[in-house]
């Protein structure tokens, strides 16, 4: 079961990496990336129950999302042990923006830091940045099991596809 | 407790979460399931008695509409102008205010909750949401990965629409080319407070067809709303606008 592999990796699934790349010529790029964690609590007390999230560098490339998705996944060896902490450093990913890479400590079981180590930078590349859009690197897919939603907002479904549906599964969840 | 409740109607399933359920809520419930079922009968461009159908086909004139409908076009000409046009109560050349029917449906149907009594409650009409109360926390499905999120938002008095081509196809058309935009797999807006998914909805549905560039300069512009934009770019897949985060968690 793919649940067993999912140990301290799984508590920094939930992170969503926003990297502000603006070109305002600061220095400090971890001081201006905002960076927030995404269902930090839940897969802190859950995190063998994770299920897929945890192991999405695989899955997700599948979709050819990989190399956004495998941001931080592809980590290297953990420092830390099963107590839910370490440092993890992401594989360098190259965006359109160019290389990005990224470093997670975790304690505790949630994301207490992350380092911004590769961004890109350059004239050229700035100036194809919009100012008002902020590329958004998701590290891992979301897990819904994980995530405690009360609803799903999504494309339009069917009364057909709805059977299928994340929301569906939350209803029926709360109908048992 | 918790009251839950889905409803299959206007093509898609509506679904209640009342976490202050009591039994005039209750009722509520039922009574906005009335509403609904009651707005798909004069709305729906799919039934051929439909009060938009009948003026669709020629058969009714436009300036014969019910006071309803006429202030349903006349919200949907405000939306039309506020964006710049991307936004049309027309479909094909006929009348399908869809865009934003089904937005204006879900507020309906919280308004009823809430004149009931209801504090904590969250309406999702087929992927589009409005909460009272919370907080509450709102998947954004992933249009990569089904069954995944792309991302979570959180908050208090959420509203939350998302347009994109994943679950019925290309459905919404650029209403300048009449053809369907390329540029998005999905697009979600996010406002709080004193926002109301009708218009938050038919606002989402004008940005996805103004492509990824105007759109998220479009909704940047709007105070009230943030963006998430899923690209068919398997590179750079998201983009958000600047205030995104401060919905994010």
């Amino acid at each position: 079961m793919r649940r067993a592999i999912v140990t301290t990796t799984a508590t920094a699934a939930g992170v969503v990496l926003l990297l502000s790349l603006k070109p305002h010529g600061s220095q400090s790029a971890s001081a201006q990336a905002p960076v927030i964690s995404s269902g930090s609590d839940t897969s802190n007390t859950s995190n063998t129950g994770n299920t897929g999230s945890g192991s999405s560098s695989t899955g997700s490339s599948s979709s050819g999302s990989g190399s956004s998705a495998g941001s931080g996944s592809s980590t290297s060896a953990p420092s830390g042990t099963k107590s839910g902490s370490g440092s993890y450093t992401g594989t360098a990913v190259d965006t359109r923006y160019g290389p990005v890479q990224v470093r997670i400590d975790v304690s505790g079981g949630k994301v207490s830091k992350i380092d911004v180590l590769q961004y890109p930078n350059g004239q050229q590349r700035d100036q194809d940045i919009n100012s008002y859009a902020l590329p958004v690197l998701n590290q891992e897919a979301l897990s819904a099991q994980s995530a405690q939603i009360d609803a799903v907002s999504g494309a339009t479904y069917t009364s057909d596809g709805y059977t299928q549906s994340l929301q569906s599964a939350l209803d029926q969840a709360g109908l048992k | 407790m918790i009251t839950r409740h889905a409803e299959h109607v206007m093509g898609t399933v509506f679904s209640f979460m009342v976490r202050d359920p009591s039994p005039a809520v209750d009722e509520a419930v039922r009574a906005a399931v009335a509403r609904l079922h009651a707005i798909d009968a004069r709305f729906s461009p799919y039934r051929a008695d439909s009060e938009v159908s009948r003026i669709a086909h020629g058969e009714r004139e436009l300036a014969d509409a019910s006071p309803e409908l006429a202030e349903v076009l006349e919200r949907c000409a405000e939306v039309a102008q506020q964006t710049d046009g991307w936004f049309s109560p027309y479909r094909e050349g006929r009348l399908d205010p869809s865009g934003w029917v089904k937005g204006w449906a879900v507020q309906q149907a919280c308004e009823l909750l809430c004149e009931a009594g209801s504090r904590e409650h969250c309406v999702n009409g087929g992927g589009d949401v409005q909460s009272v109360g919370g907080p509450w926390r709102i998947g954004v499905a992933d249009p990569f990965r089904p069954g995944e999120l792309a991302t979570v938002v959180a908050g208090r008095d959420l509203v939350v629409a998302t347009s994109g081509t994943a679950e019925r196809g290309a459905h919404i058309l650029d209403p300048r080319t009449g053809e369907a935009p390329t540029g998005l797999l999905s697009l979600t807006l996010v406002a709080s407070g004193r926002a109301r998914l009708a218009r938050t909805d038919a606002y989402a549905t004008a940005a996805f067809a103004m492509g990824p560039e105007l759109g998220l300069s479009w909704a940047e512009r709007q105070p009230e709303l943030e963006a998430l934009a899923i690209l068919p770019d398997p590179a750079a897949p998201k983009r958000a606008t600047s205030g995104f985060l401060r919905h994010a968690v």
